[in-house]
Order: structure tokens, then C-alpha cells, then sequence
């Protein structure tokens, strides 16, 4: 079973030389840390800057550079910054490669909720939703079960969606699935976890086809 | 050369009332408009209708003017880093409309663009596209979303001239610029007003033209939300 860097370290696997990419808050501001490094990627936060770089060193911190979780952040040489409607003409337009981010609940036909339990958390939806409508390639990162062991991954998302139909992968701390067809292909189990654990962990329809390998990470 | 500068941020408000509808820049604490927020406070205008991304933290930005119970309507993207806002939207003194922040962003530049509406393919099949009208164009749907009505917007920069041009400084450009002249009346504060000429015209963010009123902003806070440094190794 994976932990949540090993989920980050496995998406990492999925950044291809010459890709911009947008990660969301959570797990996938991990993947950053783990993409190869002869590779060229370019990291777009939604709040205004492309080619974003590492944390800064204590003391180099400034307010007016952050990412969209609000953390001091750092830019790389050939960096940019814009406003607001530019970063989303980039989201909208399709011009980022990959969009990485996390969930609540997935569902086999590929709907996602991630911003709303009604009556209890209502934190609102940021950019997730502009991200989910337009991106072509969204990799979804979460737990495979919530704190109470029931799944995530599911036949019908039960919360108020972020987006239908858009999910195309997801990796968890068990497996790595593709979403089509209406069901959940199996691709690859997290190191030492069973087909059967990952069948018993999903509610929503599984398709399991021959042998399936363990992640190599 | 018109000029757009006022002395200070008292005049810079002049003509702020109750149930107006505000535009504040900003993303999360990062390019606030300080000033501004402070004298709304002072001013103690009630039933405003903000539209901003974020609603501030408890004791800064908009979290103030939510904490003196002034703002009826907050329109907005995310506000999870806020308690007292969360307690007054589920409690139902607060009304909330949560917006897409691709949307949000547009719904201010289509304003200032001088466009009514916009289809955009973000919220459809959620709850945030129903009442809406949808279209498909090529296959795929999409929401009609209307532009933003504001009487004031609420601006921060890094520098300025009393022609109205702006320079924004990293990412507390964010959703400024697309304010700007997206409301009845622009008000800019800038942390350096500096000399007319003295900014290069090829550099200028947003030209005067989008601005009403400039000042100089005092103290500014700045305040970090989330400090997040590595070691030196």
C-alpha cells in the first residue's frame, strides 16, 4: 500500500518532457518533487504564475510570490506571471498538458466531487472546476477508501459534482485505474496489495484483464 | 495627461454607500487591497455585495469586514480559510454564490470587455449551471454566464502615476487587472506612486484609462497565509 508521496511518486511517472502542468492542492503539489530531471516541465498555478519552482529558503520568502494553496513558492528561469483571466485562458484553452488533483469521490462514468459535503464543509470550488470542463488529461489523486473505509471509487458519486464525465485515471494508494467505458480498468496494484483487495476497496464496477503488474516505484 | 490621483484613501471612497456591490482583488492574502478594506471598516458601510476569490482569514482582509457583520452577499471562488465565514453561510446569514474561478475572473474581464454574457464549459452537470441556460457548441455543452455589475472595484498594485497606470509585482496581480474598469468606479491603491513618465509605457499592466482614482497606500501588512521555506541544505 502506497503512502501519499508514494502516490505523488507514481503520478510523477505519468509528467512527459514538454508538458505544462497544473496540480492541485494536496497530494499533487507532492508529484512536483518526484518528476524526472532530464525532463522539461513547466508548473502552472492557477492564482498567475507558469514555471513555478521549489519552496524558498527560510528568509527568501515574499508575499506577493505564491501558488494557489498559498504557500511561498519560488519561480524557475523563464518564468511568467498574469492576471487571473490569462491563467484560466491557458485552462479554458486548453494549453496545459495535464491536470493532476484530488478528490472525494470518483465515479465509473468518470463524474468527479470534490468541493462540497452539504450541511457540513462548504469550502467552495476554487479553479477545479474550470480545470476538470476543459482538461483533456486529468489524473485524479486520492485515498481509496475515506477515514471510515468506505470507497471512493464509486458506481455514482454521491456529493454535488465538480464535473462529469472528465476523470481519464486515477491513482490511489492501492492501484492505478483507468476510467472508460463506464467502469474502472485495473492497470497496476500498489506494491504487496492483491487483486482482491483492491475489488473489495471498490464499489464501482471493476475490470480486471489478465495479469495485473505491480507499480514499479 | 488626465490626472486620476487623490490624496488619500478617504477621498479615494468618496461616495461608498450601503447595498452597494464591491470588486476586490486579491488571492488569498496576496494583493488585497488593504487600504481600502480598513476604511470600508471605518466607513461601516452594511449590506454590501463583495465580489472577491477569497473571503480573507478571521482577523485580516475581508474576514474584517465579515467579523463587523457589514457584508450580506460574498461572491467567490474558495473560502475555506475562513471560520467565521463558514459558520455565517451555514447558519444562513450570509449569502453565498460560489463561483468557478475561471468563471469569476471572466465574469470581471467580460465586464471591463464591454461583454453581457459568456458560455464557458466550467459547472455544467453541477449545481453552479442550474437555472443557467446551456448551448452546445461542437459537441460539447455549455453555461451562459452573465458579466459582473459592480459600483466600485477595488484594486492594489505595485506602482502607479496619476495618469492611472498600473504595475503589478508577481502573483498579486491575480485578479486585479480584470477588475479594473469593471465597475462604475476603479479605485487603485498602489504601495509606489511614482512620477508620470517615470513608468516605461512598454511595461504599463493596465492603462489609466481602466482607473477613476489613484493614491498611495500606507502600511501595508502583507501578510503570509501559508510560510513554506526548505532547508538550506
Amino acid at each position: 500500500m502506497l503512502d501519499k508521496n508514494g502516490i505523488a511518486k507514481r503520478i510523477a511517472q505519468e509528467v512527459q518532457d514538454g508538458f505544462y502542468v497544473n496540480l492541485g492542492i494536496g497530494i499533487p503539489t507532492l508529484v512536483a518533487n518526484y518528476v524526472r530531471e532530464d525532463i522539461e516541465v513547466e508548473f502552472q498555478s492557477e492564482n498567475g504564475v507558469l514555471g513555478m519552482g521549489p519552496f524558498p529558503f527560510e528568509g527568501d520568502e515574499d508575499a506577493d510570490i505564491i501558488n494557489a494553496g498559498k504557500q511561498t513558492i519560488t519561480t524557475m528561469p523563464g518564468a511568467s506571471f498574469f492576471d487571473s483571466a490569462t491563467s484560466f485562458s491557458m485552462i479554458r484553452g486548453k494549453h496545459v498538458d495535464l491536470t493532476i488533483l484530488g478528490a472525494m469521490e470518483v465515479a465509473e462514468n468518470g463524474d468527479i466531487a470534490n468541493w462540497k459535503i452539504p450541511g457540513k464543509m462548504v469550502k467552495g470550488m476554487g479553479g477545479a472546476m474550470d480545470l476538470v470542463a476543459s482538461a483533456e488529461n486529468i489524473i485524479v489523486a486520492m485515498m481509496h477508501s475515506n477515514k471510515h473505509g468506505e470507497s471512493k471509487i464509486l458506481k455514482q458519486c454521491s456529493l454535488p459534482l465538480t464535473g462529469v464525465g472528465c476523470v481519464t485515471k486515477v491513482v490511489t494508494n492501492l492501484a492505478v485505474l483507468e476510467v472508460k467505458d463506464n467502469a474502472f480498468h485495473l492497470l497496476e496494484r500498489a506494491p504487496g496489495v492483491s487483486v482482491e483487495e483492491i475489488k473489495s476497496a471498490t464499489e464501482g464496477t471493476l475490470v480486471v484483464n489478465g495479469e495485473i503488474p505491480e507499480m514499479n516505484i | 495627461m488626465i490626472n486620476k490621483k487623490v490624496n488619500n484613501v478617504q477621498e479615494a471612497l468618496k461616495g461608498v454607500k450601503d447595498k452597494m456591490t464591491f470588486m476586490l482583488g486579491g488571492f488569498g492574502l496576496c494583493g488585497i487591497p488593504e487600504n481600502a478594506i480598513s476604511e470600508l471598516v471605518k466607513l461601516n458601510v452594511r449590506d454590501v455585495t463583495c465580489i472577491s476569490n477569497n473571503a480573507g482569514v478571521d482577523d485580516f482582509g475581508l474576514g474584517l469586514l465579515l467579523q463587523n457583520k457589514q457584508i450580506k452577499k460574498m461572491i467567490s471562488s474558495y473560502v475555506g480559510e475562513n471560520d467565521e465565514f463558514e459558520r455565517q453561510m451555514l447558519s444562513g446569514e450570509l449569502e453565498v454564490e460560489l463561483t468557478p474561478q475561471g468563471t469569476l475572473a471572466e465574469k470581471c474581464r467580460a465586464a471591463q470587455a464591454g461583454f453581457p454574457a459568456f458560455y464557458t464549459p466550467a459547472g455544467y452537470g453541477t449545481e453552479v449551471a442550474e437555472g443557467k441556460e446551456t448551448r452546445e457548441f461542437d459537441g460539447k455543452m455549455y453555461v451562459l454566464e452573465p458579466a459582473f455589475k459592480a459600483d466600485f472595484a477595488f484594486v492594489k498594485a505595485w506602482k502607479g502615476d496619476a495618469a492611472g497606470n498600473l504595475v503589478f509585482k508577481g502573483t498579486s496581480r491575480n485578479f486585479n487587472p480584470n477588475m479594473c474598469g469593471a465597475a462604475t468606479i476603479t479605485v487603485a491603491e498602489v504601495e509606489e506612486l511614482v512620477e508620470v513618465g517615470e513608468l516605461d509605457p512598454n511595461n504599463i499592466h493596465i492603462p489609466g484609462i481602466f482607473v477613476q482614482r489613484i493614491f498611495e497606500g500606507k502600511d501595508y501588512e502583507k501578510r503570509i497565509e501559508q510560510r513554506t521555506v526548505r532547508q538550506r541544505s
